[in-house]
């Protein structure tokens, strides 16, 4: 197995007051960290996932993993080269590989345009001009399970679940080696949801593409990735193979995340959830040391000031805590909260 | 007609039909729906999208579309049909009697508006001075679980995160002491753990307050933790009602059962092949004659082609609109 991307000590940053003003406040670094110390990889024909909550930096890291975002440190190496050393005709080669799927289906395609010139306009773009843009569309659409007769319709006249097929067959279109993902599934309902994410891993057999896939929807985590990160406030508080992270949390943000999650049966109560106290600290001013102190219900001394280092624990799970949790079998791999386990924690 | 006594109920739908004139036709996109929120209770809707969820939700709150039109049935919250009343009458009652928290609370909040001004200005009814109003605000905030309220009061939308704009936004549906708020997945932006904390802080405020909530959702997971009653529409129908317990422990129409399984948290093994429920929703244009819901059902009998099921009391309180049950 060979890996497609490999991202090392990424940051992006986004600039908070010109230049002006920030010499009369005299503010030396006008500079907000979205990103921050970010490493991992995506191994060819496995699913990477991302998981946190909005505001953590999760789309910000998709945008700069596509090239779409200017990278302030750290490197992104596809195939052996840097991504953020590209120049414009290195990063539309690029691109051809790497496609993205939009968070609102029917917001990222155009209104005034019909199906088939949606899917088909990376050809155009990238100035492919044997392609037979008609037949390609038809290719495209079957292979996303969608009637020949779509590319004549416009997005207004699509369903959530069909614009989301389009959207897939659309990133398909250059048959790229990775497929960016930002919340495939948002906004669906449950059926609906089951056949998009069938569809992907489909399309990840058939066809052997890698896979970042963003969400926020633990349910769906467990059944379609290979590895999961989980990112707090612009790091990657954990990250391990997904059946890793669900069977053994270390971090106690991954804890509060997966004992969240609701189960839908009236007769469970979990008792003892791990429930998070306060908000979300803002980016402008990051809490000193472990950034996740002001709301983790394990915090200890040495947290408030010291930064915790990435430590390895197991084989490719990292994490960053003073005080790891130990708690073999906690969550269990199918994902449930089990009771008997509270005590440990406490 | 449902047989529920209607008496200690907060809102009480008999028969609901609306139908929306369109280029195509007429989309019927509620039909003979019956609905019950007694006193007190938190009522769960789960359904797919455009299965009438939305539609529901603005003819109680008296905003449907003006291509709208209801065809049949009456919404009496308390002891007044609300589609009798008069734009005037139905002003005085919305957002005050009857409140409402959207989904996204970012297009909910006036972003040129600081907090406090939005916060005191739907006080309007009220004739308090602009300092009690202040602080009426403060308390609301405070009640909804927002540090230092009162510097916060000058702060603007996009000061916020999301979860606190939605848990502004519930201040403002509960400042007017509504007895019933409807929630329209309220949850659907937020992250696990702030969906915890929301669900949590309705359910306090409810039993504090002691309003009911009608709660929107797709998300299986919190309508069972936080609900006692379920409905579950289906293409513009009810299909099935009853307390949380009997519609998830003992699914009675096949839709209800399909949903429960397709929900990918209740599938404990790992699998890369979800479950779905193939087909489509029928065309609520030229909608075919019997069930609604034959067409992928894998129940379905001849009677289904030919027949409405009629809304039946399975068990005590446990309604199902299905051919299944009229025949035991």
């Amino acid at each position: 197995m060979s890996t497609v991307l490999e991202i090392e000590n990424l940051r992006v940053r986004f600039r908070i007051q010109s230049s002006l003003m920030a010499m009369l406040n005299k503010n030396k670094d006008p500079y907000i960290d979205a990103v921050r110390q970010v490493s991992f990889k995506i191994e060819e024909g496995q699913t990477f996932t991302l998981v946190g909550e909005s505001g953590s930096g999760k789309s910000t890291l998709a945008y700069a993993v596509a090239g779409l975002l200017p990278v302030a440190d750290g490197s992104i190496m596809f195939n052996g080269d840097d991504v953020t050393k590209m120049n414009h005709k290195d990063l539309m080669d690029y691109r051809k590989q790497v496609s993205m799927m939009w968070q609102n289906p029917v917001g990222s395609l155009s209104p005034r345009m019909s199906v088939g010139g949606l899917i088909t306009e990376a050809y155009k773009i990238h100035g492919l001009k044997d392609r037979d843009r008609k037949m390609e569309a038809s290719r495209l659409l079957e292979m996303v399970g969608l009637p020949k007769h779509f590319s004549e319709r416009y997005p207004h006249q699509l369903s959530g679940g069909q614009a989301r097929r389009v959207g897939v067959a659309r990133a398909l279109a250059l048959s790229p080696k990775l497929i960016i993902a930002d919340e495939p599934t948002a906004g669906l309902d449950v059926s609906i949801q089951g056949e998009i994410l069938n569809l992907l891993n489909k399309l990840q057999d058939d066809l052997g593409v890698s896979m970042f896939v963003i969400t926020h929807n633990l349910n769906v985590v467990r059944h379609i990735s290979d590895r999961t990160a989980i990112m707090y406030l612009g790091r990657f508080a954990e990250q391990g193979s997904t059946d890793d992270i669900f069977a053994n949390p270390r971090h106690p943000y991954t804890l509060a995340l997966l004992s969240a999650n609701p189960e839908p049966d009236p007769e469970v109560i979990i008792k003892d959830r791990i429930e998070l106290k306060g908000e979300v600290p803002s980016l402008m001013n990051r809490p000193s040391g472990c950034e996740f102190h002001t709301r983790c219900p394990f915090a200890a001394k040495d947290c408030d000031t010291v930064f915790p280092p990435i430590e390895t624990v197991g084989e490719a799970h990292h994490l960053t805590c003073h005080y790891p949790r130990e708690l073999k079998g906690l969550g269990s791999s199918d994902g449930v909260f089990h009771d008997e386990y509270a005590d440990q924690i406490n | 007609m449902s047989k529920v006594p209607t008496a200690g109920n907060i809102l009480t739908i008999r028969d609901l039909s609306i139908e929306y004139t369109t280029d195509r036709g007429v989309l019927k996109a509620m039909r003979n729906v019956n609905l019950d929120i007694p006193k007190g209770s938190i009522v769960g809707v789960v359904g797919e999208s455009g299965c009438g969820k939305s539609t529901l939700i603005s003819s109680i709150i008296g905003l449907l579309a003006s291509n709208a039109s209801v065809s049949n049935g009456s919404i009496e919250f308390e002891k007044q049909d609300l589609l009798k009343l008069s734009q005037d009458d139905m002003r005085i009652i919305r957002g005050a009697r009857l409140s409402i928290v959207f989904q996204d609370p970012m297009s909910t909040l006036n972003p040129v508006l600081s907090i406090g001004r939005q916060m005191t200005d739907i006080q309007y009814r009220d004739k308090k001075t602009t300092s009690e109003k202040r602080q009426r605000s403060i308390d609301m905030l405070t009640s909804v679980g927002i540090p230092d309220p009162e510097s916060r009061l000058n702060q603007y939308p996009h000061e916020f995160s999301g979860g606190m704009q939605q848990r502004i936004s519930i201040a403002m549906a509960l400042q007017a002491e509504p007895s019933l708020l409807i929630a329209d997945e309220p949850t659907t932006a937020l992250d696990a753990t702030l969906e915890v904390q929301i669900i949590h802080l309705l359910k306090e405020l409810q039993s504090k307050m002691n309003c009911s909530i009608l709660f929107i959702s797709h998300h299986l997971g919190v309508i069972a933790e936080l609900c006692d009653y379920v409905v579950v529409m289906y293409a513009g129908e009810v299909v099935e009602q009853g307390t949380t317990k009997d519609v998830f422990k003992n699914p009675t129409h096949p839709y209800t059962a399909k949903l429960l399984e397709c929900d990918p948290a209740s599938i404990a093994k790992k699998t890369r092949s979800l479950p779905t429920i193939p087909g489509e929703i029928p065309d609520l244009v030229s909608l075919p004659p019997g069930c609604v819901y034959k067409n992928r059902c894998d129940k379905a009998m001849e009677v289904c082609d030919s027949k409405t099921p009629s809304w039946t009391e399975f068990k005590g309180g446990h309604f199902v609109r299905c051919h299944l049950v009229e025949e035991v």
